[in-house]
């Protein structure tokens, strides 16, 4: 028999008996983050593809949530932050190897992008909207004229987002089950997936729903991939990570993983779109919200589960 | 409904009203802005103490920082017992001070309507109540009838003025239920005892032989730290435990004996050695008498009569014999010091005793030096009146190879007794916890129940707290001055304990409180010195020093003046026995009508389904005294219960999984104690570390925290030649929810 | 310069006295600690062994806690020694996830602390706290770059290894054995 215990000490709060360190405000965190970089995607997708016209939700309406998913996502990381009035630290430095600090950066850029973003097209929601300073009106007018460039700027910076929200936790070595590179392109992919989702049950044009279902549908494709992918991955590495893939096949978080991320979460609403597109109707606010839904308990799970697999000495 | 006269009271939040300090944050700025700095040693005040954790009085400075708030203990680099190293218990006695749940003011029992409480008292009402029952109780039964039991340096001032006062009952729970058997078996083997610290030389020892000794888990600071120098040195350790200690981890040999069969593995060792003629002939035949006599007795006792007794393999027996005798002089079997085990403990520490003698290590290198006593004189003051009752008279003519009380002697004479013509009729209770000390639970509390007056001098709420008329609290040793402290070593040394920080709420040093007390008993003549510096400073000054010096140096040490530390070659020693020679034969205890070499009777087993206790230390805590430091209770805060995996497949129990005790006369205990499943324990006993369980709610952190061994202990096995109380002979089973029809014992 | 640690786990006897003596020297709340004490036991009665290892923060040679710190809080000093600026730290945790020892803890206050290997101890001279306290010795602490430092000559006569070398932390705290 083996035996390896703590005789003394050990004994600290949120890091013993098992680490805990990150409650429900990083999920939270990395799921508007998500949200927010799949809206604005899209958004400047069908910008820079001259479609504004043809889907006016994914590039006028929808992105309004983005700031809103953004500013409440980074009020999360700031409950999260325990010596809060050093917050103002994360903007004195850049440092390229953290991936805390390149988020909080990102973060910094994409906020202020998104806000421009919905100022730009405010006039669809308040059509008598009126800019009132003469400065004001000449820079919507030079943005509206330069729209395009400002569209792949934020191209660039949402999927640097939406990667970024996967790095954050990729890049702990130190906890086996996020010490993966599949969760940049994955948890690109679900923020992708729930973007489409958004802009999916928000559109009321018949066009431009069918063509986010069908692009939810081949982003849920996608994500089962890396999610398959992911477990090959762990099954065929270290000790650790196997260790860290059995939470998910028959650990504590087996039935919660597969019930709610990858069966309610995916295949449920994968299903129900593929019903949708073979002409039967089924209420478009089922599936999104389902996706919904999957995304941010898959972000819970990640966190929770990465927090209690670690290296064995 | 009958109550007692002496009702348990818990002590409730009395004195709570003062201001609760918690362990200051250092290194607080307002400046919220600025790096929190480690504290600055150049900063820090210190002050010299020794510690009193536990008995090896490690010598010792007390930092304070720059608000004079207690920070950290240190060991004195000059202190021979710690070498500037203190241990775990040591190092964290400032939880002692900062404990919040220590007693705060005097209290006295008082009953209103029927119910039995306590009351806060100033200091002068409650020692004149002391003053004025001790008087009443002096007239009515004589002076001796006052008992004093103590743990603890202030002891020493309630024994003066005890004494004084005109008795003698003055003992320490530390004989009778721990070393006691070792010192007498010592006495009449080579007619020294071993005292505390043991003279053991183990940093030049080449061979460490323990036997039921677990060091490393009992921290006995000198003796880990040169267990650890042996090592370094290449030194070979055997280790004899029933249970895969963390010693016999650190042994070439580990024999994991079957308990209580330890005395039939003495004898074939000895067997071994002598017919094997491993033993050193020249110092045998020089300093020993009895050697045929002991060659006769052990004829029959081979490693196979042992095997089969011991479960230990032969082949072991004899390796293990061979190392010792190829170390031989500088071997140690080491004499260990809780020994009251079976009741035939003296014996067994004969058989010891004789083995040490036998590879010719008394008084050698590597075996057992000369150590050199020292002594302060006292200060002038009238002699002591001769006590009408002796020892004698609270044993009734037993024991008589013991050299002081005994403490369940004492208990046993406090209880009323038509056949014994005296009885105790008060207690003074300093810095022990009787209740968890004595064995046999219930008879401590009859003889409490009965007595007339009980004082409990202390720090901490302990359980025998509850039982008090007058609860006297204690303050801690960071906070008053003690006597020097003078204890036998390689080389003579002294060391002062001086206050680090003022006594936290209305705690007094019991040297105030014993000198109060003789001012209010008439016997001031006793204690005539203003202060206690007055005291220690014309102490110190008649040896050359002064308290001044000493509170610059904190230990001071002195040449040897007689001897060297090991006998001289060709040198023929004397030793203070009846034959002025090493008794293999004893004709002490020959006299006394006892085996007079060690012989092994079988002790009983368990029954099926039952375990044998065995309990034990763990590094962080001395005994049940260290329950409630804050800084300790973070190192360990419950003991757990060890079970072989074979057990716990039987019983189904898990690690963690909290089960209830009841020992073989049907008492349970108090409170669940979490199973550890572990291969380090034999499949026949079960262990647990001793001190915990406690069941005064007022100890916050210690409270329902494991599960107490003593409990457990209604088996008392009484060693005949000196009164000891083997504790060993208990057994246990479990239960995985609480049982309810069992007899329980109130708390 | 390259502090580093050897402790030797063939006297160590796990007394704790290390995880204590680091708590009252460095002032570690009640219920928090920066250093403590592991014991692993093998085998089947009576063929047992127990390693007992006073372990802490390895003070990496490639710290992933530094790299971790989104505001350069966690540094490494002279002699690279790991250490944290409490008034630099915003409390995010991300050090804590990346260390793989959990070596690392949220102080009450907010920020993350740490042993810090003593070096206001060490600036002047003086050995860590758990070195300078350890009963039976078992710890060595000093400049892996100076051949004759009680490290450098303990890891040239021993065997020794060190905690989850393959998470490439390269760490700097090794244990004889």
């Amino acid at each position: 028999m083996k035996e390896e215990l703590f005789i003394s000490g050990r004994a600290n709060l949120n890091i013993d008996p098992v680490l805990h360190i990150w409650h429900w405000q990083i999920p939270v965190y990395l799921f508007l983050g998500g949200l927010a970089a799949g809206l604005l995607f899209f958004a400047s997708l069908y910008t820079v593809l001259g479609k504004e016209d043809k889907y006016k939700t994914a590039v006028r309406i929808a992105p309004v949530i983005a700031p809103f998913a953004l500013v409440l996502g980074l009020f999360a990381l700031f409950l999260d932050l325990k010596h809060k009035l050093f917050f103002w630290q994360l903007y004195t430095t850049i440092r390229l190897d953290s991936p805390m600090s390149w988020g909080a950066w990102t973060l910094m850029v994409v906020t202020p992008l998104s806000f421009v973003w919905v100022a730009l097209h405010i006039k669809d929601f308040f059509p008598r909207w009126d800019w009132k300073f003469k400065l004001v009106i000449q820079l919507e007018a030079w943005l509206q004229k330069n729209k395009q460039g400002l569209a792949w700027i934020i191209l660039i910076f949402s999927i640097i987002l939406g990667v970024y929200t996967g790095i954050l936790l990729s890049a702990f070595n130190a906890r086996p089950l996020w010490n993966t590179s599949i969760l940049g392109p994955l948890f690109l992919v679900s923020g992708l997936s729930t973007g489409a989702a958004s802009i999916m049950w928000l559109s009321k044009d018949a066009k431009e729903r069918k063509l986010f279902s069908q692009i939810d549908l081949m982003l849920i494709a996608v994500e089962l991939f890396f999610i398959i992918h992911l477990f090959m991955g762990f099954l065929a590495s270290t000790e650790v990570q196997i260790e860290a893939a059995k939470y998910f096949l028959g650990g504590q978080f087996t039935f919660s993983f597969w019930v709610f991320v990858v069966g309610i979460g995916l295949i449920v609403p994968a299903s129900l779109e593929i019903i949708e597109l073979s002409g039967r109707h089924i209420p478009v606010a089922i599936p999104a919200a389902l996706i919904l839904f999957g995304g941010i308990i898959f972000r819970f799970i990640m966190v929770e589960a990465g927090q209690v697999t670690r290296y064995l000495y | 409904m009958a109550t007692n006269r002496r009702d348990f009271i818990k002590i409730s939040a009395l004195g709570a009203g003062a201001l609760a300090i918690t362990k200051p944050v250092f290194g607080w700025l307002p400046d919220f802005m600025k790096n929190k700095e480690p504290m600055d040693d150049s900063k820090a005040k210190r002050f010299p103490t020794y510690c009193e954790i536990c008995f090896w009085k490690c010598a010792g400075w007390a930092y304070t920082n720059e608000q004079g708030e207690l920070w950290k203990i240190e060991g004195n680099e000059d202190d021979l017992h710690s070498n500037g190293r203190f241990c775990p218990r040591g190092t964290g006695g400032v939880g002692m001070y900062y404990d919040d749940d220590r007693l705060k003011t005097p209290l006295i029992r008082e009953t209103v309507d029927g119910v039995q409480r306590y009351r806060k008292a100033s200091w002068d009402e409650a020692l004149s109540f002391i003053a004025k029952r001790m008087q009443e109780i002096s007239e009515k039964w004589g002076p001796e009838s006052i008992a004093l039991f103590s743990h603890g340096s202030g002891g020493a001032y309630f024994g003066h003025l005890l004494k004084a006062f005109g008795s003698a009952s003055i003992t320490a729970p530390s004989y009778a239920q721990c070393r006691g058997p070792r010192e007498v078996a010592f006495n009449v083997t080579f007619g020294s005892q071993l005292g505390s610290p043991e003279p053991l030389d183990i940093r030049d020892t080449q061979c460490l032989v323990l036997i039921g000794s677990h060091l490393g888990e009992n921290m006995h600071n000198g003796q880990v730290q040169e267990m650890s120098q042996a090592i370094d040195k290449g030194a070979t350790i055997i280790t004899v435990d029933p249970r895969f200690s963390t010693a016999a981890s650190k042994s070439k040999y580990w024999l994991p004996i079957k308990p209580a069969t330890d005395i039939a593995l003495l004898l074939a060792w000895i067997h071994v050695i002598i017919y094997e003629e491993l033993y050193d002939k020249e110092y045998v035949e020089q300093n020993t008498i009895g050697f045929e006599q002991l060659k006769a007795h052990v004829k029959n006792n081979t490693p196979e009569w042992a095997y089969g007794i011991t479960t230990i393999k032969p082949d072991l027996i004899r390796k293990s014999a061979y190392e010792m005798a190829k170390a031989s002089p500088s071997v140690i079997v080491h004499p260990g010091r809780h020994v009251t085990w079976y009741g035939d403990d003296t014996q067994r520490m004969r058989g010891v005793a004789i083995l040490n003698a036998l590879l010719g290590a008394w008084g050698r290198r590597g075996g057992f030096y000369i150590p050199e006593k020292f002594k302060l004189p006292k200060f002038p003051g009238p002699k002591y009146p001769k006590p009408k009752k002796t020892k004698s008279d609270a044993h009734q003519g037993k024991y008589n190879l013991a050299d002081t009380f005994l403490s369940n002697g004492i208990c046993e004479a406090s209880t009323i007794n038509i056949e014994r013509d005296f009885t105790y009729k008060a207690w003074f209770i300093n810095g022990t916890n009787l209740i968890e000390t004595l064995p046999d639970k219930k008879l401590t509390e009859a003889a409490l129940n009965q007595l007339e007056l009980v004082v409990v001098i202390d720090t901490m709420p302990m359980a025998i707290t509850g039982y008090a008329d007058v609860v006297l609290p204690e303050c801690t040793y960071l906070e008053r001055y003690d006597e020097i402290r003078v204890s036998p070593h390689r080389i003579p040394q002294m060391a002062l304990r001086m206050p680090a920080a003022e006594p936290r709420w209305d705690c007094k040093p019991a040297e105030w409180m014993a000198r109060q007390l003789a001012h209010k008993v008439g016997l001031s003549e006793y204690f005539n010195y203003e202060s206690h510096e007055e005291l220690l400073d014309w102490q110190l000054r008649q040896v050359g020093s002064s308290l001044e010096e000493m509170k610059v140096v904190g230990v001071k040490s002195f040449d040897r003046e007689f001897d060297d530390l090991y006998f001289r070659e060709g040198e023929v020693p004397q030793f203070n026995t009846n034959s002025g020679k090493i008794e293999l034969y004893s004709t002490e205890l020959e006299r006394e009508g006892f085996d007079p070499m060690p012989v092994y009777t079988k002790h009983p087993e368990p029954p099926a389904g039952f375990y044998r206790l065995i309990y034990g230390r763990a590094p962080m805590h001395t005994f049940s005294r260290t329950a409630n430091n804050p800084n300790l209770t973070d190192l360990m805060d419950e003991n757990k219960i060890w079970i072989n995996p074979k057990v716990a497949k039987q019983w189904g129990l898990k690690n963690e999984q909290p089960i209830w005790l009841e020992n073989q006369d049907g008492v349970v205990s108090s409170f669940p104690i979490k199973v550890r499943v572990t291969e380090r324990i034999r499949w026949d006993s079960v262990y647990m570390v001793h001190g915990f369980g406690h069941s005064n709610k007022q100890l916050t952190r210690a409270y329902g925290r494991g599960a107490s061994d003593t409990q457990m202990i209604t088996n008392v096995m009484v060693d005949p030649i000196m009164g000891g109380t083997g504790m060993r002979g208990n057994f246990v089973t479990f239960h995985v929810e609480k049982p309810s029809s069992k007899e329980e014992v109130a708390l | 310069m390259r502090y580093a640690m050897a402790i030797d786990t063939l006297k160590c006897v796990g007394c704790s006295d290390c995880v204590v003596a680091c708590q009252t020297e460095n002032n570690v709340p009640i219920g928090y600690c920066r250093d403590w004490i592991v014991e692993a036991v093998d085998g089947t009665y009576p063929q047992l062994e127990i390693e007992l290892r006073s372990e802490r923060c390895n003070h990496c040679d490639n710290s992933p806690c530094v790299r971790a710190c989104p505001t350069g809080a966690s540094h490494y000093k002279e002699g690279g020694i790991v250490a944290v600026y409490h008034n630099e730290c915003i409390g995010c945790g991300a050090c804590i996830q990346s260390c793989p020892y959990d070596a690392r803890y949220s102080h009450p206050e907010g920020y993350v602390d740490k042993c810090t290997f003593c070096y206001h101890r060490v600036e002047k001279g003086q050995k860590p706290a758990c070195v300078s306290v350890c009963p039976t010795n078992c710890m060595y602490f000093g400049d892996l770059d100076d051949e004759n430092s009680d490290v450098s000559r303990m890891l040239k006569t021993r065997k020794y290894k060190v905690l989850a070398p393959e998470a490439g932390t390269k760490p700097m705290v090794y244990y004889l054995i």
